[in-house]
């Protein structure tokens, strides 16, 4: 969990190992960021644990998915380290994005789409385990019904839909969904957070989620972490009220 | 026509270009590096001239360039907002190096003619033998990198969140390309190459929704170009790449009107 019981300021002194337990899976220690002269952020600390469900907030512009970059190691973190427990190769990441180049002419089936993440193996075809498992993260995702049919010709909550499952499929520790609900309506929003939160149920995996959504985040949060100008703000999910939001906003 | 040896040879290269070209297809389509492919197409064309001029065979100057020159164009063009005028300056010097090595070489008219439209007469069992080499090395090395290869093709996003070293893929594939380009130039020339490369897999996404059948089926559209056109060429004495053009073309036409029709419906 984030690594202050009530929100706060974050202290840059403050020390994740005093936050370690045998459930803790992510640390991310002093880190920062600079790009040229202009700083996008520092001094940012906090633990997250399994079953944890973080809520990532705050502006366009304030560093969320140069946070997320950083974590997924797309970015080299200019001060201060992640590190993953027991180690980052046995910790498996699940990502969503909210966009990728899925255009209405892409060729692949749904079906196909999902089962790209099985890159292990070195044989062309799928063992018959994989192809278990695809059937399984399918039914899971309520996707079978259109398992055959193009990604290109999907509905936007379908295609986020299959971005989930391919996070999926690989059973990961660790999901971060980038802003993956901005652009679908309210009931797919939900229906899309429920699968997540079966998943979260099933595995104890922890969940980063951007979002500016608040009722979501209300819903579905263990805890919280508000990037705004200055110091940011961690807590749980109760802690996360007006004061807390106009305060970021002042 | 098939009695005659140089038909045998044509026909027998001719099918180990067109599964090469329906393999390698699909992902140069997947990644959208057809206009790089027409490209290397040229390069191609430097590296036979220079071949010819320096008194090697002309594939293995075009191998030489091409494998050289595919992995920096690569590079050159990993920026999207560079990647047209870097290919275009390239692919300039290279038709440009192209005509020197020919003048330079004193070659005829003939030789030009061969590399840039291709030639069936000209396919020696030698020739057919080193095609199979080299179709069988590419085949090889995509079955290798298969998986990640198809990841990264059809969802690069993905892709590199899972730990898939990008860089390095796209120079084996890169590499991959230069030998396929080489290979197929053997009977299209090195100005058409491109219609293998990328016109039978272009089709065969409208049609086909896995990768696997994808393959399979740029592979048969790949083949029916080749086999007919060479039949054609035969009884007309019309230069086969014309006719495979037209049949590429023609399959590239019959996907965009069936997609659109799927589509409605």
């Amino acid at each position: 969990m984030a690594s202050n019981e009530t929100h706060q300021k974050i202290d840059p002194n403050d020390q994740p190992d005093s936050q370690l337990t045998e459930d803790t899976i992510m640390t991310v220690d002093k880190l920062g960021m600079k790009f040229g002269q202009k700083t996008v952020f520092q001094g940012l600390t906090f633990t997250l644990k399994r079953g944890e469900f973080l809520s990532v907030l705050g502006e366009n512009g304030i560093g969320k998915t140069t946070l997320i970059r950083i974590l997924l190691q797309q970015l080299r973190p200019t001060a201060g380290e992640v590190s993953f427990l027991p180690s980052r190769s046995q910790v498996t990441i699940g990502y969503v994005p909210q966009f990728r180049n899925v255009d209405t002419e892409y060729p692949l089936t749904v079906k196909d789409f999902v089962g790209l993440a099985l890159h292990d193996h070195l044989t062309p075809w799928w063992s018959k385990h994989e192809k278990q498992r695809l059937n399984q993260v399918l039914h899971e995702t309520d996707l079978t019904r259109i398992a055959h049919t193009p990604l290109g010709r999907v509905s936007g909550g379908e295609l986020q839909k299959a971005y989930l499952a391919q996070a999926l499929i690989r059973l990961p520790q660790l999901l971060i969904l980038d802003e993956s609900t901005a652009s679908l309506d309210n009931n797919m929003k939900f229906e899309l957070l429920d699968l997540l939160k079966q998943y979260q149920q099933q595995t104890q995996a922890a969940v980063i989620f951007v979002t500016h959504d608040l009722p979501l985040t209300k819903k579905y949060s263990t805890n919280f972490l508000l990037m705004q100008p200055g110091p940011y703000q961690l807590g749980t999910i109760d802690e996360l009220n007006e004061t807390v939001l106009e305060a970021a906003h002042a | 026509m098939l009695n005659y040896p140089f038909m045998q040879n044509a026909f027998a290269a001719g099918t180990l270009i067109a599964i090469v070209s329906g393999i390698v297809g699909v992902f140069v389509v997947a990644r959208n590096m057809s206009f790089l492919t027409h490209t290397l197409s040229e390069i191609g064309f430097a590296g036979a001239a220079f071949g010819l001029f320096v008194g090697w065979t002309p594939l293995a100057g075009m191998l030489l360039f091409t494998s050289v020159s595919s992995v920096a164009v690569g590079q050159l063009s990993s920026k999207a907002s560079r990647r047209e005028a870097a290919i275009t300056s390239i692919s300039a010097l290279a038709i440009g190096l192209g005509i020197l090595f020919l003048s330079l070489s004193n070659q005829n008219a003939s030789s030009a003619t061969n590399i840039l439209f291709g030639s069936v007469i000209g396919i020696s069992r030698t020739s057919v033998l080193q095609v199979a080499i080299l179709a069988l090395a590419v085949i090889v090395v995509i079955m290798a990198v298969y998986r990640s290869l198809k990841f990264d093709s059809f969802d690069a996003v993905g892709a590199r969140v899972a730990g898939i070293h990008g860089t390095t893929l796209a120079i084996i594939f890169l590499v991959a390309l230069a030998f396929s380009v080489s290979v197929a130039a053997q009977i299209v020339g090195s100005l058409l190459i491109f219609i293998l490369l990328t016109l039978p897999a272009s089709a065969a996404k409208y049609f086909a929704h896995g990768v696997g059948s994808m393959i399979g089926l740029a592979i048969l559209f790949a083949l029916i170009g080749v086999w007919l056109g060479l039949a054609l060429s035969y009884w007309t004495n019309w230069p086969v790449s014309f006719f495979i053009a037209v049949i590429e073309v023609l399959f590239y036409f019959i996907g965009l009107i069936f997609n659109r029709f799927t589509a409605r419906n």
